[in-house]
């Protein structure tokens, strides 16, 4: 799916971007699970900083993979 | 009235809505640092004025579709048309079904050949070929003007929307965002602000899909959020059908005052049609495609997508409604924005969508939701900036002051232009901060440009007979019936009932009526024009004119490729969505 031969594709930065933030939420979940805040959000026992963050996670790992520099040569 | 003091109490207690921890701030940055990012690496790739006013002719027809409906998914579209579900209830559906799925289709299947197959870079680049200098002229300057006006009114709110949400300063929400937007679109042109925008789809979308999931979860299915709609509604002393799109449309006692001639024929028909097919600002996204089909497909992708928008942000509206309740436990009464209320610092209709968001994310969470809304800045504003810099520089600049130059220097001239744009636009934001009522009248202006402009498109690629004077003339006709029939209601609000055919007609009934009252000057005097006039030779309308363009046959593709097919699909999701919510 890239644009032309020569550019990186969007979907690469998407990837990147997405595994940055997959981390940080699911990591900040995790935290919040063994350190609950004094004052916790609506629903928080869901934990959907847990399962949010790793569906990030997962989309930026497959996006990161899949468009990686080189893989269509 | 009733819950007036609990509004006091809010108001009171108000400081910030929700406050980043360093998670958030993370999140961002990140943020900040791809799309500068993005815009430093595609420099290299904007050398030449294809490359930078038109992305090359490169994209995809998904890369081109998601860009497409991005640069209309803006911050203020998103926390605007949730507050409008707060207020009117699902009928702010309309904008996004009725009022842009016909008209999306429309544009691939029968007016994208002509743009593409004439190869004009913008809009007003099209009416030159068809009609001449005037009409190019005429759209260009109400375009440009309007469009950097428009991104600093939204500059502005957008500021302020920060400064609720988050207690940030004003003069550093406006700054930073729009300095950001102006580096990456001015080293990148189009081709960058087509890259960011497909990134801030994806982050629009998976930073607001929470919200109506879990929103969900806490009503009890939708079962569970009309219940609570229904109660809350008579607490707060309202009336009215509030779930169901065409059932109270029958009349104007519904909570948006509109019969539903108004929302077919001036919202479905003339204005969506207008903005969906005539705005530069989106159309310019489609004329990046690679090839004709991607240029088909495109708005049909869009428009896939456009469909799914209700979900992350008329819902969200609709559970605030459902579930909002102040810290004693009383509904919470969000007010209109500029009331007597608002103005005492109480939270409006537009802040729903950030009052849900803090209630279910936390950190890192709010972050990415926070970064969503300005993604939906930055995108809108990318959006503004680059349809203007190419419609400043190839159809003013070099159709009026500077004819002949090389490439490079319109390349140049865009990049400034982008700039200037950015900085214009700045200071139309601090003009709003100080006459706050021209907010009004500028976005009022902006509807008188549309519906004319579509009439006449519309007529120059189907009817053959269109001359360039009825072109020109009934552009202008159409505009300047718009302002007047404004200014008569302005002046004398009686002029309501003849304009909007009810005296109860609200706002957006009232633009509704007016769109199509000018579109119907605007065609009546192009064609009477056209008719007493010589018409263009049949030779100069290839490529132009339905009937004298030869458009090429799909019939060698599959049908799951051909573009109609997949219109077609898109179609019949959109009827049973009507019937559904019916």
């Amino acid at each position: 799916m890239a644009e032309t031969k020569h550019f990186i594709p969007i979907w690469l930065f998407i990837g990147i971007l997405l595994l940055i933030y997959g981390a940080l939420i699911l990591g900040s979940g995790i935290y919040d699970y063994y350190n609950p805040p004094a004052h916790p959000r609506v629903l928080a026992y869901l934990h959907p900083q847990i399962w949010w963050g790793a569906v990030v996670l997962v989309i930026g790992i497959v996006y990161t993979v899949a468009f990686r520099p080189g893989k269509e040569k | 009235m009733t819950h007036f003091p609990a509004l006091l109490l809010l108001q009171a207690q108000r400081t910030r809505i929700a406050s980043l921890s360093g998670v958030d701030l993370a999140i961002l940055i990140a943020y900040f640092a791809a799309v500068l990012g993005i815009g430093f690496y595609l420099k290299r790739f904007a050398k030449s004025g294809e490359d930078f006013f038109l992305a090359g002719r490169h994209m995809t027809a998904w890369i081109a579709g998601l860009s497409f409906v991005a640069a209309n998914l803006g911050a203020l579209e998103l926390m605007g048309w949730a507050g409008a579900a707060y207020q009117y209830g699902i009928l702010a559906t309309h904008w996004y079904w009725v009022g842009a799925i016909p008209a999306m289709l429309f544009l691939g299947v029968v007016m994208m050949p002509f743009y593409y197959i004439s190869k004009t870079h913008s809009v007003p680049g099209y009416l030159q070929l068809r009609y001449g200098e005037g009409a190019r002229g005429l759209s260009a300057v109400s375009f440009g003007f309007m469009t950097v006006l428009m991104s600093g009114i939204n500059m502005y709110s957008m500021a302020v929307v920060m400064q609720v949400v988050l207690g940030w300063d004003l003069h550093f929400s406006i700054w930073v965002s729009s300095i950001t937007v102006a580096i990456y679109v001015a080293l990148g042109g189009l081709l960058s602000a087509i890259f960011n925008e497909v990134l801030q789809f994806v982050l629009i979308w998976l930073g607001a899909l929470l919200i109506p999931i879990f929103g969900m979860i806490e009503a009890g299915g939708w079962s569970g959020m009309v219940a609570r709609i229904g109660q809350n509604l008579a607490k707060l002393g309202k009336q009215g059908d509030y779930v169901h799109l065409w059932r109270t449309m029958g009349g104007f006692d519904n909570p948006m005052g509109i019969h539903w001639t108004g929302i077919v024929l001036g919202l479905g028909w003339v204005i969506s049609f207008g903005y969906w097919t005539t705005d530069f600002l989106v159309v310019q996204r489609i004329l990046a495609a690679k090839d004709l089909r991607s240029a088909k497909l495109a708005p049909i992708i869009g428009s896939a997508f456009k469909m799914a928008v209700p979900f992350i942000v008329i819902l969200p509206g609709l559970l605030g409604l459902a579930l909002l309740t102040n810290p004693d436990g009383s509904v919470m009464r969000l007010v209109a924005e500029g009331s007597e209320q608002a103005k005492a610092g109480a939270l409006t209709y537009n802040h729903v969508l950030p009052l849900m968001l803090a209630r279910y994310c936390g950190p890192g969470l709010l972050g990415l939701g926070i970064t969503a809304l300005v993604a939906g800045f930055m995108s809108g504003m990318a959006g503004n900036v680059s349809a203007f810099a190419t419609v400043w520089t190839y159809d003013i600049y070099r159709a009026f002051i500077r004819k002949r130059s090389t490439d490079q220097h319109y390349v140049s001239m865009g990049r400034w232009c982008t700039i200037l744009g950015v900085l214009v636009s700045i200071g139309t934001a601090y003009l709003v901060m100080q006459f706050k009522s021209i907010m009004d009248y500028v976005q009022a202006l902006f509807s008188f440009f549309v519906a004319p402009l579509f009439g006449t498109v519309l007529l120059g690629m189907l009817w053959k007979r269109a001359t360039p004077a009825g072109g020109f003339w009934g552009l202008l006709a159409g505009t300047v019936s718009s302002i007047a029939m404004w200014a008569w209601v302005k002046i004398n609000p009686a002029a309501l009932a003849y304009i909007a055919l009810s005296p109860k007609a609200k706002d957006m009934a009232e633009n509704m009526y007016r769109a199509l009252w000018s579109w119907l000057i605007c065609v009546t005097v192009t064609v009477i024009v056209s008719l007493a006039t010589k018409p263009k030779p049949v030779e100069e309308l290839g490529g132009l004119v339905y009937g004298v363009t030869p458009l090429p046959s799909e019939g060698d593709l599959p049908l799951w490729k051909r573009p109609i097919f997949w219109a077609g699909v898109v179609a019949v999701v959109f009827i049973v969505l009507q019937v559904i919510f019916w």
